[in-house]
């Protein structure tokens, strides 16, 4: 099935781009537009001219061969639906690459090919060596792409549109522009990164851990291909000067010569054709970088012909790791009188990768050879050229030569772990066949097969610089040819010289053996992810509280001060409006309380908690003084409910020992010193700041809109409430799905508390009551208890409806007068807490039975609910209307959909301070558990 | 009256900023406190100091002369808010106090 979808999808994309030819082979540009995010210049843009097409065939048409081959060649235990998932996206990156119209689009498509060939590479992920291939080949075209990134937001930079056509027709201005050398650096990063060249090719071979067909499409034909292809896209833009040359020219040459070298060195097949491919590669971009027009024919052709054969030789070297279990060129020998057919293939195809003629790698190297010759600039570079094709060509053929020779001829293997092996699948061996044809068509008639599509290709590469070229098998007996036959003779002789060495030798190259890129770059990676991260954690990090809280605070206050500083201050006369005696006194007690709390904390934490809880009503007392009486309000249901909160949780904290603290190290006086001094500066900067803040005057705010549209647009005159539920609303739904989360948190972590083994045991005056309450006959343990809390539990359950009418009243008046969602809610949960405190847990859940899951719930859903519904009348999300009612006995009452909304507020609030609260008091009944689990397994033991 | 609030705030800000900085989690846990009181109050006077003037509408008096009710309507949120971060704090003290059975910030008693 997985096959079925991917032969499919893979000859439906290779039929349309086959009919696209007709749309573009006059010459035009297909191109289809779509608004992405205009704003930034970033469209997705598509465009299809004759290079993208040729491309695109290149890309379609070696993906429809490689499912073919894929179908055999793939296990049966291998996750199958995968590979061919992750084969078609990467197709649909790399169409993307061919065929964006944007450069920023193109970017994007350049970093999806480089994570499927992560995922493709990786595809056996229990192969340690897979794995570590793969994330090599993603860091280094990882950081590729990001370099690739800048330099297109460079050259947008310069141009002014990342619109590809823009960009092509602006060769001059980019190439005059100070930003040039930057925007080229990182183009070539990116370029040079993807098509594996030197000093970035070591991450190619350590891909070839891929299955074999995604060696023979990603790694060989088509991705590593995105690189020239760049290189040829940019060509008219970026090229003809000396930095192109010297830094397009030195890389390309070293890969040609030394991608060469390496693989006349390499025991593993796929090792052979993954340094072939370097070197190939490199032949390419060397041509690119020679800056004339006929070069460039060149290299576009050779890509074409690289693709075919080096696919073929990929298929042709799976089908022998089939068969016989190894790729060693040690162990293989005489392969020939098993898989005669293939041998065949695989000879046709090395012998286009050495440059044969009458094949189509003879060709475009003969072209090659011929540029080589030519003086492009004048430069020890292009002096050399001459020498270094030749002796490449050699190499060329003495890898080729290897790879023919040990693995079909020579006397019959011995040892291998697959004996016996035999001829694939008819259709396995079937893409071989089909590109080894095409290698000779074009070999054999160039200007009949490849002829008119090349030149649509170049056409549109070239424009009115495509020069006259010829196709041509013979051009008379020139130099170039006499280079070729020098390669051909020197590469055969350079076989036979070291024939027996390459029968015995170890794996690796000779004189490159300790310089190896890959090395170097697990060293680098090391020294960076490893060393420095855990250099900078030992020397910046800190795993403890207190440092982090006093960088924070340290780094608030001087925040605060900078704006200070940077903009000067300005004294202003000051204004003193005369003290209020009253609330002077008050402060007065509040600041002692504030003081008290911070003194008394560490020892005496319930006094502590006590003046919290002042400080608390003194807040309380401001908000009414100020004209806040909803803040009022809601500070003291909060600072009730706070209070009890906190109260429960002391039970569970240690006993602070008073004679243990005295002793304190000289560096422990010091480290409070500067907290101390820390605490005044920001306590002092506060006052100024607050002060300066209220003194001055009041400029036009939102408010006033809010004061004045309050009633005629909320429908209510208590504005505050007007804005939480209505003209804010929205903020005010994400402020009770917080407190929701919140109780949620809380109740999760306390469903798995266990407490600290010394606060395990009964506390004393619990015991001591207990102990009372059994010596004495007629009670039983517990009564004490009830006995000095009777008359508060009266008046606890009497106040119950009590409280849960004022609850109401708050709640209906919170439109108009102080009070809403937010109180009644707390309102209705202290009344609960309440019953909870008069008769203890058992008690009250014996009585009530409170969810507060599905008050929180029923709460958001209908606060969410009210704010859909304007969406049935057609309004935005939360938009509310108001009336009021008349209702018998009770009179006008307000019915906003506001005020839906703000019961949805009340019925989250209670839920989730119940939750909370229940959450923590059920700890008390859960101990008793575990204490009765721990006396068991204790008499057990 | 703004004198006594910004002397009031600072002072809070500075027993909560000493306070967090202790390595006991209780003192934190109050610390915090009182510097959302702090940070209420300044939010709060932001908007200016009034007596008297509640921000609800009443025939015949001018809304542009009633207190601001914006920093009200956030302060609300933020108390509410506060009381969550408070037990959502409170807990964490109390499982980290079952874990490491001591009640240091950092779950350790001994200082390094």
């Amino acid at each position: 099935m997985p096959v079925l979808v991917g032969g499919i999808v893979t000859l439906l994309t290779l039929s349309l781009t086959t009919y696209a030819y007709w749309l573009i082979g006059s010459g035009n540009v297909l191109r289809f537009e779509a608004e992405w995010l205009p704003q930034f210049g970033l469209n997705f843009t598509l465009r299809m001219d004759g290079f993208a097409w040729i491309f695109s065939m290149l890309v379609t048409s070696i993906g429809f061969l490689v499912v073919v081959y894929a179908r055999y060649y793939m296990g049966d235990d291998d996750p199958i639906p995968r590979f061919f998932s992750f084969l078609l996206a990467f197709m649909g990156a790399m169409l993307g690459i061919i065929m964006s119209g944007n450069i920023i689009l193109l970017s994007i498509f350049w970093e999806l090919t480089s994570i499927f060939s992560f995922l493709l590479i990786s595809y056996w992920h229990h192969n340690p060596a897979a794995r570590d291939g793969a994330r090599m080949a993603l860091t280094i075209t990882g950081i590729g792409g990001f370099c690739l990134l800048i330099g297109m937001l460079l050259i947008g930079n310069i141009v002014g549109s990342y619109d590809l056509d823009k960009v092509l027709a602006s060769g001059d201005i980019i190439r005059a522009h100070a930003l040039y050398l930057p925007a080229l650096i990182f183009i070539l990063l990116g370029a040079l990164t993807k098509s594996a060249q030197f000093p970035f090719h070591f991450w190619l071979p350590n891909a070839m851990s891929a299955p074999t067909p995604v060696s023979a499409f990603l790694h060989s034909a088509t991705m590593v291909k995105a690189g020239v292809f760049l290189l040829v896209r940019f060509w008219p833009v970026l090229s003809g000067t000396y930095e192109w040359f010297y830094l397009v020219g030195l890389s390309g040459m070293l890969t040609l010569l030394l991608g060469a070298y390496f693989a006349m060195f390499q025991r593993d097949l796929k090792g052979l054709l993954a340094y072939s491919t370097i070197s190939h590669l490199g032949l390419i971009t060397t041509l690119l970088s020679l800056g004339s027009p006929l070069a460039t024919v060149a290299a576009i052709f050779h890509m074409l012909n690289h693709a075919t054969f080096k696919a073929s030789l990929f298929m042709a070297a799976g089908i022998i790791d089939h068969e016989t279990g190894t790729r060693d060129m040690q162990r293989l020998s005489g392969l020939f009188r098993f898989l005669p057919y293939t041998a065949t293939l695989a000879m046709v195809a090395s012998a286009a990768m050495a440059g044969v003629p009458l094949l189509n790698g003879f060709l475009s190297k003969e072209m090659f050879f011929a540029e080589a010759v030519e003086t492009h600039a004048d430069s020890i570079l292009d002096t050399a050229l001459p020498y270094v094709a030749t002796l490449a060509g050699a190499f060329s053929v003495t890898y080729s030569l290897r790879f023919i020779h040990t693995v079909f001829f020579g006397p019959a293997p011995v040892g291998l772990p697959r004996e016996k092996p035999h001829e694939p699948p008819r259709w396995m061996r079937f893409p071989i066949e089909f590109l080894v044809v095409v290698c000779l068509i074009i070999g054999i008639v160039p200007s009949l097969s490849i002829g008119p599509f090349l030149h649509v290709a170049v056409e549109s590469v070239l424009g009115a610089d495509t020069p006259p070229y010829s196709l041509a098998i013979w051009h008379g007996f020139n130099l170039p040819l006499v280079m070729s036959l020098i390669a051909l003779a020197g590469g055969t002789l350079l076989y036979i010289l070291l024939k027996d060495y390459f029968a015995r030798c170890e794996d690796g190259t000779p004189l490159f053996r300790r310089l190896r890129g890959q090395r170097i770059f697990e060293r680098v990676l090391v020294t960076v992810s490893w060393r420095w991260a855990r250099m900078a954690e030992a020397r910046l990090g800190t795993r403890n509280l207190q440092p982090q809280l006093r960088w924070v605070v340290a780094c608030g206050f001087l925040a605060g001060l900078m704006p200070l500083y940077l903009s000067g201050f300005e004294p202003r006369p000051f204004r003193f409006s005369g003290i209020d005696p009253a609330f002077a006194i008050l402060w007065l007690i509040g600041a002692s309380l504030a003081l008290g709390a911070a003194f008394f904390a560490k020892y005496h934490r319930l006094a502590a908690l006590i003046m919290l809880g002042g400080v608390g009503l003194v807040v309380c007392i401001t908000f009414v003084w100020l004209s806040a009486p909803d803040l009022a309000i809601t500070q003291l249901l909060v600072e009730i409910v706070t209070t009890v909160l906190i109260l429960l949780g002391l039970r569970w904290l240690p006993k602070r020992n008073l004679d243990l603290g005295d002793n304190i190290t000289l560096r422990g006086r010091f480290r409070r010193f500067r907290d101390l001094v820390l605490a005044i500066a920001c306590g002092t900067g506060m006052s100024f700041i607050a002060f300066a803040v209220m003194t001055m005057p009041v400029p036009d705010t939102i408010a006033t809109y809010f004061l004045h549209h309050a009633y005629d647009q909320g429908g209510g005159r208590n504005v505050v409430n007007v804005i939480l539920v209505d003209f804010r609303g929205f903020d005010t739904l994400g402020e009770i799905a917080v407190l929701g989360v919140v109780a949620l948190t809380v109740y999760a972590l306390l469903r798995r508390f266990r407490p600290a083994a010394d606060s395990f045991a009964m506390p004393e005056q619990q015991r001591i009551q207990n102990r009372f309450d059994e010596e004495q006959p007629e009670r039983a343990p517990g009564d004490t208890v009830r006995d000095y809390l009777l008359i508060p539990m009266v008046i606890m359950q009497w106040l119950f409806p009590v409280i849960l009418t004022l609850s109401v009243y708050l709640f209906m008046r919170g439109h108009d007068m102080p009070g809403g969602g937010f109180s009644a809610g707390l309102t209705l949960s202290i009344a609960f807490l309440l019953q909870y405190l008069a008769g203890g847990t058992r008690w009250a859940e014996d009585r009530i039975r409170i969810l507060p899951l599905r008050w929180m719930g029923a709460g958001i859903l209908v606060a969410a609910l009210a704010g859909i519904g304007s969406w049935l009348l057609g309004y935005p999300f939360l938009t509310s209307h108001s009336r009021y009612l008349d209702l018998p006995l009770i009179g006008k009452v307000p019915a906003s959909s506001a005020l839906l909304f703000d019961l949805g507020v009340f019925s989250l609030v209670v839920g989730s301070t119940v939750l909370i609260l229940v959450a923590l008091a059920h700890q008390s009944i859960r101990i008793n558990r575990l204490r009765a689990i721990d006396a068991a397994r204790g008499e057990e033991g | 009256m703004e004198l006594v609030l910004s002397i009031a705030i600072g002072l809070m800000t500075g027993c909560g900023v000493w306070l967090i900085l202790r390595p006991r989690t209780y003192q934190v846990i109050v610390g915090l406190s009182l510097l959302s009181y702090a940070v209420n109050l300044f939010i709060f006077g932001v908007g200016g100091v009034k007596s008297n003037l509640p921000p609800i509408l009443e025939d015949g008096v001018d809304p542009a002369s009633l207190a601001d009710p914006v920093p009200q309507a956030l302060v609300l949120t933020a108390i509410v808010i506060g009381f969550a971060t408070t037990a959502l704090f409170l807990v964490v003290l109390l499982a980290s106090r079952g874990l490491t059975g001591n009640d240091h910030v950092d779950g350790r008693n001994e200082p390094k």
